[in-house]
This record gives structure tokens, C-alpha cells and sequence, in this order.
């Protein structure tokens, strides 16, 4: 008999594997909306192999009767969809584990295994219900049982999933849905394994959406109508949402034969007035580095999703890493404007990439948003976004006779039109440039240029986003984080329940905000936590203001930290 | 017929060579532009590195100069964010055929209307008189001194091949020839390749002017351009090169097939976009 949460927890970490090309993504997607619907918070993230069959993928699925937005080690139920579950997920298995498997299907793998084993035929079970494909919806129903979840849900899932194929398809897997939803009853009642938290009613109201989706939405919702990309895990995401999605949202889309190609599109598309966004990871921003230099000296606003992974050159395709930022912040040559976010929750990847491209239209320069493979792929509740509100900034004048693209300014920003728009000729040019964008190699030229470029950086400091600091104002101990780790050391540090220890989280990363350095001086101790080798954070950190973090809490061999993680690496500084 | 002073610059360096084939190139340019009332501010001409790069700072019209053998995709993202205005993308060999030749590939499949007009004088002329993809075997230049060994790039075959939907091959020492090709690329639509032919005086001295005055001739009337394989036997012709259209076919325009356009063709600058309506998807998509 087991019954989850355990002790004085508050959420039940489940954890689904099985090899790829099983369904463990759908499974995924289903327990999720399960979750959801029976009024839970959730929060899930997966870990996958580069491969499109085989091999073992999992995913982690996390219910809360409160919000919960961070990766644990610890796992409360593993259901295994096939054997031969990796290292990774052994260690984390403990005694108060209960696998959820088919002991025949799984054979005397899990044994010697801690925790314990609660056999479900699934084999026998999908062979009735019509193949072995139900396997992983049963597994699924098993989980809606268990947790009460409304049938509706599931129903309404298979046939948004299958209904353009045949309703006998969406009534076959209900139909094995049921049956799992049968078993799971039978085991809470039963009492041999039981969820007991307490539905939080505001759940309803809530959405569920990826790091992909907040990006995308983001983007659209500041006006991007133009994308184009080559597909590069993690960042692919965006590029399918913005094809899926693309006459919902007027988005003129291309998958391009290489990111050489994406990058010189979206500046041909922002000459001609467009909001573009191009998406890729850190190998498709090495091709893109001309293309982005090119966007700093024809002052072509684009806006750059960097979704991290670990590098270099193809590094590990399929995992993740804090290991991009000096190539967001220095990718590209000479000497140009830019700025760098990273967000660190859902609802700041919307926002601040709907700020993207707001900045990129007024400064004409190019933005990132720097997120990384376990951003991308992490889903939880949230508040609908109130983006209906946010002001979609437009910076385009109408070119006049005399206009001249490359106009001296005070803040550095010329008044940028766009062909077509006014009877003004307007010219870019990659080379230096005079005002109408010719070229004349002339070194008083060069330097009122390039100044007029570099004095766009005092507009851009003038409006960072300020980082947040969570926990006391009056703190002595500092925890510093940038990116995608936010909850995960802020829930660590909660569990620590460290004294005079505040948590201080960037979400935009350059130009830094002013506000950094008054909160790290304000700190007698400070320590970093980044996932890459060399503190990239704290190396930036110490260029632009001195500021020197020596405690660092770094991980690098290619998943995020969990939040046992972080918490050992903290109380190895501060404890 | 607009006034050619029409596209000429108020302060112009021109950087090319006395005798320079580049120069009736442009001069055919203005004249094909002029011919079909098109001001200055009505057409866009996007280009890379190189000398015939160059072009677009030595005459009038909105000019986008970018990052050497990207042109094409410059102008494509532009055509496909404004599919209403009149698109070059102008280069030489070197450009187009060797940095841009993936972009010169899938363009040619996209399909998008753009003309683009390649200077084909088949030697580096900007660093100095180097091999480029369409110099000859065994020319002699500072990076090939024993002679080129690599076979040259045939862009005719390899545009047909591809169903370039337009393919043209033009010699600048005839201008209104020339003129007249660029005239039916731009008035084709879709994607229009001319090669041109044109000397490098400075070097260049086995393809001079001359020596492409004696390797060429025109299609004679009766020729068919639609007849893709009659295409593909003259763009295989090894002693003398045919000049006009030597392939045609009809596809669809690819920015027109873009979820933005359809009947209405705006660019995209011209639109509303409306964060209400994305929250409205987001409450109906994720609740």
C-alpha cells in the first residue's frame, strides 16, 4: 500500500519512460491535461535521446495541489512503458518509489530495484483493447483514475489528436482508456496506491502551455509576421508553431535550406517593414554570426531565439545547457548595439519576447532571447497572459523626398523607413556608410557612424528589465541565477529555508541592469548557480562591473539542475 | 520611356574599371527600368560583395547591399514581406555561384519573383583576378597556377535542372539586348536567372570581349523556350554559348502561396497586428 505525498510534501513526482517512438511524449500531453482538468497543478519536462526510435526517453510529471515549476531528482511513481531504463532514472529510485509496470512485459529488470513494484498487465490489457499501441494510453487512464480526472478530458484530447482520421479511432483509445481509468479506480479504492491532495479551484482558470508556445506567443503577440528557420533542436518548436499556426497569425513562413539563409531572409523582411523572428540553437547562431553583425551596422531590427544546448560544435542535440550566453552577447563581428533576455518563467518568455520585438523595432538592432532545451520543453499552469493589453510599438516613418536612411540623431536611433513607404529611397548597406547608406571609405565617416550605432547602447541601458529578487530585502546572502533556473533555486532555497539569504534572478543579461551591482554590493556573500563549466554569468559579471562571484554552483554534463541539486550544491556555501 | 537621369546619383564614385562590361550592364538596367516606367523608388535591388555588387551604389533605387552570395535571400525574405514591389538580386559569379550557391539552389525551387541578374565574367575581379566556380579549366590565375582543375559551374543546365521557372543568358556588350532580357525576366513571373556575360578587363584575358563576341550567338526565332529538354541540349553547348531566353516554364510564385497573402497582396508593414487576438487563442487553446 502506498499513498502520495509523502510526509509534509505537497506534490507527487511521477515519471514516465520508455524508448522513443512508444508514445511516452503522449502520454506526457494526456497526464498533463488529466492533471489539470481533475484540478492540480502540474508542472512536466522530459529528457529525451536523439533518436527517433529506441532508446529511452522519460518524462517527468510533477501534481501539486499548489503551483510547482521545477525538476526533482526524487521520483514517487515510475511507470516504465518498456525495460531498460538508463542510470539516470535508477539513481534516482528510492524505497518510497512505486513502479507502476507490467512485470511480464518488463521481465526481472526491476527485482533489485528499490521501492516498490505494483504489477498492471498492460500487455494483456492493449492486446484486448485492439494492439500494443494502447499500452501507453492505458498507462495513461490507469493515472486519470487514480487521480479522478474527468473523462471528457481525454475524450476531448483524442479527438483533437485523431478525430481527422476516424471516429473509430478516437472511440478505440477511449475505449482503452477506460480500462486503465478502471484499474486505477480499482487501486485507489482499494487502497494500494492513492493521491491525496487537494484540488485548488483556480486551477481551471489556468492555462497549460511549453517554453516553446511562450515563445511563440510572445512573438506573435508583438506583431511578428515573419519567421523563418532551419530546424535545430530545441528551438524547433517555434518554428512548427509559427507553421502551424501561421494564417491564425499572418506569419509569412519558410523552413530555409540553412541558418545562413534564415538569417538573411528575416533582415530582407525587416527592410521591408516586417517583425521578424528567427529561430535556432547555439550552432545555428555560429552560422548566423555575419547575418547578425549585418543586422548591427544596416541598423535591421530581428529578433534571434537562441534555445541553448550543450556544445560545442553539435554537442549533445537533444539536451540542454546555460552554455550560449557569450555567443548571444558577443556572437558576430565588430562593434555593434544588441541586448540579450532570458527568461526565467513562462509567463516572462511571453512577455519579454513580445519586448523583443518592441526593442528591436526601436533601437533597429538585433534582440535575443536566450532560453535553452529544458526551458523549451517545460510545462505548467499559468494565468492567461493579458497580452491584449500590451502595446505593439511601431518605429517606421514615411520617407520624404530628401529622406536619408542613416540620418545623424541625438540618441543614435535614425528615423527608419521602408521601401515603398513614402517616395524617400531607402538603402542599407553592409560596408560603412555614409547617411543615404553608400559607401565611402572616409575615417571621419567611420567614426560618426560607428558612434551613432554605439550611442544606441545609452537608450538600450536606459530601459532594462530589472532582475527580481526573491526572498528578504534586507538580505546578507545572495543567490544568483540567470535563465531557465529561476524556480528551480527559488524552490531550493525555499526548502533550505537558509536565513538572510535572498535569491536575485536576470532575466535580461545584457546590457546588465543598472540595479546588479547595488544588489550584489549589498550581499556579504554571493554564490552563482549556472548550468555551464566556466560561470558565464560571473564572468560577464566581473567585466562590466567588477563585481567578482567566487562560490559557483555550476552543472554541465547536459540536464538542467534539479532542485536536490542545487540545494546541495547552496549548502556546500552557505549552510 | 522615363528619363535615364532619373537613376543616376547626385555624388557617384563608380569603382570600376575603364572598359569594364559592368558598365553596360547597368546602363541596360536603367534603360529596362525606364522602359517600363518604373521611378527609382519603385523597385528594390538587393546585392552582396563583389564588383558587381557595386551596382546598386552607383545608380538610384532602393538598394538593400548585404553580405557576399546572400542577396537572393535578402531579397527573397523582402519580396516575401512585400510582395507587390519589383525585386533584383545582382551579383557576379563569384557571388552567386560560389558563396550563395545553396541560396541559388533553393531559390531557384521557391520559386519567388525576384530577378536575378549574375555578372558572369568568370574571374574574381574584386581580390584581384582569383579562379571563381565558373572559370574555365586550365586558367591560369594567382590561386590556380598550374590552371583551374575544378569543372566550372554550368548555372544554365543547373537552373534548368532545377526548373528554374525563367532562364536567360544575355552578353553586355549588347545593350539593348540585354536590356530586353531583363525587361521579359522582370516582366516574368517568378524566379528569373540571367547570366550575363561580361569581360573583365583588368583579369580576365582569355574571356575577353571579343573572345565572347566569337563563342556566342542568339536563339534563332524558331526556338521553343518551353521545351525543357531542347533547354537542356543548348545549356550543354561546349563551343559556342547561346544568348535569350533558353528556358521558360510556368509555376506558382511562392510568396503569393504565403499565409499573409492570397487575394490581398500588402506588405506586411502595412498590417495591424492585434495582441487581443492572441490572448483570445490562448484562452481558447491551453485553458
Amino acid at each position: 500500500m502506498a499513498r502520495f505525498p509523502v510526509g509534509e510534501r505537497r506534490d507527487i513526482s511521477i515519471v514516465l519512460c520508455g524508448a522513443a517512438g512508444q508514445g511516452v511524449q503522449t502520454v506526457e500531453q494526456l497526464l498533463v491535461k488529466l492533471v489539470k482538468g481533475a484540478g492540480y497543478h502540474v508542472f512536466a519536462n522530459r529528457e529525451y535521446m536523439s533518436r527517433v526510435r529506441g532508446g529511452n526517453n522519460s518524462t517527468e510529471i510533477r501534481v501539486s495541489s499548489q503551483p510547482v515549476r521545477a525538476l526533482v531528482d526524487r521520483i514517487d511513481v515510475l511507470i516504465p512503458m518498456s525495460g531498460g531504463i538508463r542510470d539516470n532514472i535508477r539513481a534516482r529510485l528510492d524505497d518510497e518509489t512505486v513502479i507502476v509496470g507490467d512485470r511480464e512485459a518488463l521481465g526481472e529488470e526491476f527485482a533489485e530495484l528499490p521501492g516498490t513494484f505494483l504489477h498492471i498487465p498492460l500487455a494483456s490489457l492493449a492486446r484486448e483493447a485492439g494492439g500494443r499501441v494502447f499500452a501507453n494510453v492505458i498507462a495513461a487512464g490507469v493515472m486519470a483514475g487514480l487521480f479522478e480526472a474527468p473523462e471528457e478530458i481525454m475524450e476531448r484530447y483524442f479527438r483533437k489528436r485523431f478525430g481527422h482520421k476516424s471516429r473509430e479511432t478516437v472511440d478505440r483509445n477511449m475505449q482503452a482508456a477506460r480500462m486503465g481509468i478502471e484499474r486505477g479506480k480499482e487501486l485507489a479504492s482499494e487502497g494500494t496506491l492513492a493521491f491525496a491532495l487537494q484540488p485548488d479551484p483556480s486551477v481551471e482558470e489556468r492555462v497549460v502551455f511549453d517554453g516553446a508556445h511562450a515563445v511563440s506567443l510572445g512573438a506573435v503577440s508583438g506583431g511578428c509576421d515573419f519567421c523563418c528557420g532551419y530546424p535545430m533542436s530545441p528551438a524547433t518548436g517555434v518554428l512548427t508553431f509559427m507553421a502551424q499556426n501561421a494564417h491564425t497569425f499572418g506569419v509569412a513562413m519558410e523552413q530555409v535550406e540553412d541558418e545562413i539563409a534564415a538569417i538573411n531572409m528575416a533582415l530582407g523582411a525587416s527592410f521591408a517593414g516586417a517583425r521578424p523572428v528567427v529561430t535556432t540553437s547555439g550552432g545555428g547562431v555560429s552560422l548566423m554570426c555575419e547575418g547578425i553583425s549585418l543586422s548591427g551596422v544596416a541598423e535591421l531590427p530581428v529578433v534571434v531565439h537562441l534555445a541553448q544546448r550543450p556544445g560545442p560544435a553539435t554537442g549533445m542535440a537533444t539536451r540542454t545547457e546555460q552554455g550560449d550566453l557569450e555567443l548571444a552577447v558577443y556572437g558576430g563581428h565588430g562593434e555593434f548595439p544588441r541586448l540579450v533576455y532570458a527568461p526565467g518563467s513562462l509567463e516572462e518568455a511571453v512577455r519579454l519576447t513580445h519586448r523583443a520585438l518592441n526593442m528591436a523595432d526601436r533601437y533597429q538592432t538585433p534582440v535575443f532571447v536566450l532560453t535553452d532545451q529544458y526551458f523549451i520543453n517545460s510545462y505548467y499552469d499559468l494565468d492567461v497572459p493579458e497580452c491584449g493589453s500590451w502595446e505593439v510599438e511601431r518605429h517606421i516613418v514615411e520617407a520624404g523626398p530628401s529622406y536619408r536612411r542613416y540620418e545623424m540623431a541625438e540618441d543614435g536611433v535614425s528615423p527608419r523607413s521602408v521601401p515603398g513607404y513614402g517616395e524617400g529611397i531607402v538603402g542599407v548597406d553592409s560596408h560603412e556608410h555614409d547617411e543615404e547608406g553608400h559607401v565611402w571609405e572616409d575615417f571621419e565617416l567611420r567614426t560618426r557612424m560607428n558612434a551613432k550605432r554605439l550611442k544606441k547602447m545609452e537608450g538600450i541601458r536606459s530601459e532594462t528589465v530589472p532582475p527580481t529578487l526573491v526572498g528578504p530585502k534586507d538580505y546578507t546572502r545572495l543567490v544568483l541565477c540567470w535563465g531557465s533556473t529561476l524556480h528551480i533555486v527559488e524552490e531550493a532555497l525555499r526548502q533550505l529555508q537558509l536565513p538572510d539569504t535572498a535569491l536575485l534572478h536576470l532575466s535580461q543579461v545584457y546590457p546588465l541592469p543598472a540595479e546588479t551591482e547595488g544588489y550584489l554590493q549589498q550581499a556579504e556573500h554571493v554564490v552563482a548557480v549556472e548550468g555551464n563549466a566556466t560561470g558565464q554569468l560571473c564572468n560577464l559579471l566581473r567585466q562590466e562591473t567588477g563585481f567578482l562571484v567566487e562560490d559557483r554552483v555550476l552543472t554541465w554534463k547536459g540536464l538542467q539542475f534539479s532542485v536536490e541539486e542545487v540545494q546541495a550544491g547552496l549548502r556546500e556555501h552557505l549552510a | 520611356m522615363r528619363d535615364l537621369k532619373e537613376y543616376e546619383l547626385d555624388v557617384v564614385d563608380v569603382a570600376w574599371c575603364p572598359g569594364c562590361g559592368d558598365f553596360q550592364i547597368m546602363e541596360a538596367l536603367k534603360k529596362a527600368l525606364a522602359e517600363q516606367d518604373l521611378k527609382p523608388s519603385d523597385v528594390l535591388l538587393a546585392s552582396g560583395i563583389g564588383q558587381a555588387a557595386k551596382l546598386p551604389h552607383f545608380m538610384k533605387a532602393h538598394f538593400f547591399n548585404g553580405l557576399h552570395g546572400r542577396s537572393i535571400s535578402n531579397a527573397t525574405g523582402f519580396r516575401m514581406a512585400n510582395p507587390t514591389m519589383p525585386v533584383l538580386a545582382i551579383g557576379g559569379d563569384g557571388d552567386m555561384y560560389g558563396e550563395g550557391g545553396n541560396h541559388f539552389l533553393h531559390t531557384i525551387r521557391r520559386n519567388p519573383n525576384i530577378t536575378n541578374l549574375v555578372h558572369n565574367n568568370m574571374v574574381y575581379g574584386l581580390t584581384k583576378g582569383q579562379a571563381s566556380p565558373t572559370s574555365p579549366l586550365g586558367f591560369q590565375t594567382p590561386t590556380t597556377p598550374e590552371g583551374v582543375v575544378n569543372a566550372p559551374v554550368n548555372p544554365i543546365a543547373l537552373a534548368v535542372s532545377l526548373g528554374a521557372s525563367f532562364v536567360a543568358r544575355a552578353f553586355s556588350g549588347d545593350v539593348e539586348q540585354t536590356k530586353e532580357t531583363i525587361k521579359a525576366a522582370m516582366q516574368h513571373e517568378g524566379y528569373a536567372l540571367v547570366d550575363i556575360f561580361q569581360p573583365c578587363v583588368s583579369f580576365n584575358k582569355v574571356n575577353t570581349f571579343k573572345w565572347f563576341k566569337d563563342h556566342t550567338y542568339y536563339l534563332e526565332e524558331s526556338y521553343d523556350p518551353w521545351d525543357r529538354t531542347a533547354a537542356l541540349e543548348k545549356a550543354f553547348e561546349q563551343e559556342r554559348f547561346a544568348l535569350g531566353i533558353l528556358y521558360r516554364c510556368e509555376r506558382p510564385v511562392f510568396e503569393y502561396q504565403l499565409a499573409p497573402y492570397g487575394e490581398r497582396r500588402e506588405a506586411l508593414y502595412k498590417g495591424r497586428p492585434d495582441p487581443g487576438k492572441v490572448q483570445r487563442f490562448i484562452e481558447e487553446t491551453y485553458v
